[in-house]
């Protein structure tokens, strides 16, 4: 099981700012062990960020995008004690959702 | 963008269906991503097919897009954090291209409206290299670019 | 060959690690280029401020924190730090400090072990086995327990007893130890960390001598290492210093870590802790 990501969600004016830190390796397939062996691709592919129901962003990535995943950005709306949720999925089928209240 | 994708956003009314059931747990996300991601446009290497894979539009330069946050040198390439503001109404996706990387596009992001036009995030650069900013609206293309010097930093691992 | 070395960052990069003797002797005033590059890695540090990983080996260091663990199914908050048992905020800003129940000054780190080894009863060799973790499938759960611990001293003042006269004792070894040239190299502490203006490569080496800088230096360790996508502490930053001075290789938790840690942790008395740090 993936470890949990670490989502910060506040009112900004009248937004809200999602910041999110990703648990993940992001190994781009191309570097390799200390045997020598490559090590396979393993990166996160598509986030989901959802307010309350709403879809708000929507990303696919590729291996280019740093270990330990950090986004942020900002959507218009929000309220005190509402919900941000978000999902990822990497190309293992492997996947991980959290959510944080607005605050 | 395949096919199956663009129907999902057209009956999603501009919004990813299939991704919006997938983060509301309604199906299987997993399904639902190999579904939405783009994998034409992770494996390109140069511009033009990178454009092509992204829906084969004809980028303009814009001062409308505009890099922040992000250093001309980054003392190491494993982290470089890279932000971009669009100003173009109607922003619909930015995209982060990197021009000597092993695959072109580094990510996507789509913004659908109410969002606001602007992302951070870190990427990683194997050598300095120009930065694109890519910004999709009203179906048009405008990008922005700016070189980024990279630096290996020290011993010490 | 320096001047080369240090026009572009390119070419500052290419240098080998052999070449360091050579680069150490570089202490002239910066020119104007290479302030301009300077000032760009500055801008760069700042980019990366305002969302550090480390905060995710917090939360796994919060949670083995609090589960009980290894075969006596004891947590962590048994664990006393110095202020209590499970008190563990503020409790960084003490540390290192003689413990009566162990016998030893010891720093964070070390006292984890203790604890593992005395209230969960885990063996040494178990508890010590990944010190320094290497991505998913090797972590440290020393590197997030010290993540977890060190954040909750985050604004609190240093504040390291040397009332205790073991810890005196060790403060007075830790200070014999970084000035104290040897190996092949010929190398203490003070040969990088003794004198401003000095880098290797593109690093500035900071002047521990200095308060200032010492200061600096101690407080955002533990920190996020960028080159490495892992968090590193203190023990690993005095591990690897010593692999750059071409010593034997630092045991973890041993004394001479605890006396040159208690040294550096002491002459930060007086600055507010901001770790975990990110670094190159
Ligand atoms: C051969 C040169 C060299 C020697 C000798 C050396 N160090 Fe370092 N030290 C470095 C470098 C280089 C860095 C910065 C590394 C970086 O930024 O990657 C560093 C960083 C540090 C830091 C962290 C500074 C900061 O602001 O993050 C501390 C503390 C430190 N060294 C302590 C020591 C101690 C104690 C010793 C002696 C046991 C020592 N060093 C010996 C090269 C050296």
């Amino acid at each position: 099981m993936p470890d949990p990501m670490k989502i910060r969600a506040n009112l900004v004016g009248d937004s809200t700012e999602v910041k999110v830190l990703m648990s993940h390796e992001m190994d781009t397939g191309l570097a390799k062990d200390s045997s020598g062996k490559i090590i396979p691709a393993w990166f996160i592919q598509t986030v989901t960020v959802l307010h309350n129901d709403k879809r708000v962003l929507y990303a696919q990535w590729g291996t280019a995008v740093s270990k330990n995943p950090f986004m942020s950005f900002r959507f218009k709306g929000g309220a005190k004690g509402d919900k941000v949720t978000i999902t990822w999925v990497d190309n293992h089928n492997e996947t991980r959702t959290d959510s944080a209240i607005v605050g | 963008m395949d096919r199956h994708r663009r129907q999902a956003l057209k009956s999603g009314g501009g919004l990813s269906l299939v991704a919006l059931l997938a983060a509301a747990g309604w199906i299987d996300p997993a399904a639902a991503a190999t579904e939405a991601w783009n994998s034409a446009a992770f494996q390109t290497h140069d511009m033009d097919t990178t454009l092509k894979a992204l829906g084969d539009g004809k980028p303009v330069p814009s001062t409308n897009v505009v890099f922040f946050s992000t250093p001309d040198i980054a003392e190491n390439g494993a982290v470089v954090p890279i932000g971009i503001t669009s100003k173009v109404p109607g922003t619909e996706s930015i995209a982060i291209l990197v021009a000597k990387n092993p695959n072109m596009l580094a990510a996507l992001f789509e913004l659908p409206p109410g969002t606001e036009p602007s992302i951070t995030t870190r990427v990683k650069m194997r050598e300095t290299s120009d930065v694109y900013a890519l910004v999709k609206a009203g179906g048009n293309y405008y990008m922005t670019s700016k070189e980024i010097k990279v630096t290996l930093g020290g011993c010490g691992g | 060959m320096p001047r080369k070395l240090r026009s572009i960052p390119g070419a500052a990069a290419a240098l080998a690690l052999g070449a360091l003797a050579v680069t150490l002797s570089l202490i002239p005033a910066p020119a104007a280029a290479e302030q301009s590059v300077e000032k760009a890695i500055e801008q760069y540090r700042q980019d990366l401020q305002g969302g550090n990983p480390a905060e995710l080996w917090e939360a796994r260091g919060e949670d083995i924190w609090n589960t009980p663990r290894g075969p006596k199914h004891v947590s962590f908050k048994s664990c006393d730090l110095g202020l209590g048992p499970g008190v563990v905020k503020g409790a960084y800003a003490e540390l290192p400090r003689y413990f009566p129940d162990a016998g030893r000054v010891l720093d964070l780190e070390s006292r984890l072990v203790w604890c593992m080894v005395n209230q969960q009863g885990f063996t040494h060799a178990e508890a010590t086995k990944i010190t320094f973790g290497k991505g998913a499938h090797k972590r440290s759960d020393l590197e997030a327990l010290a993540a977890y611990v060190v954040a909750q001293s985050d604004g609190v003042k240093m504040n390291v007893s040397l009332a205790d006269p073991h810890v005196r004792d060790m403060y007075a070894v830790g200070e014999k130890m970084f000035f104290y040239r040897a190996g092949t190299h010929d190398f203490a502490c003070a040969t990088c960390h003794g004198s401003d203006g000095k880098r290797i490569r593109l690093q500035d080496l900071p002047n521990l001598t200095k308060k200032a800088d010492a200061q600096k230096a101690y407080t955002t360790w533990p920190a996020y290492r960028v080159s490495q996508g892992e968090v590193r502490t203190f023990q690993w930053r005095l591990h690897d210093c010593l692999r750059q001075q071409r010593f034997p290789d630092l045991i973890y938790g041993s004394d001479a870590s605890i006396a040159l840690t208690t040294y550096l942790a002491a002459r930060a008395n007086g600055a507010a802790y901001a770790g975990p740090g990110m670094k190159r």
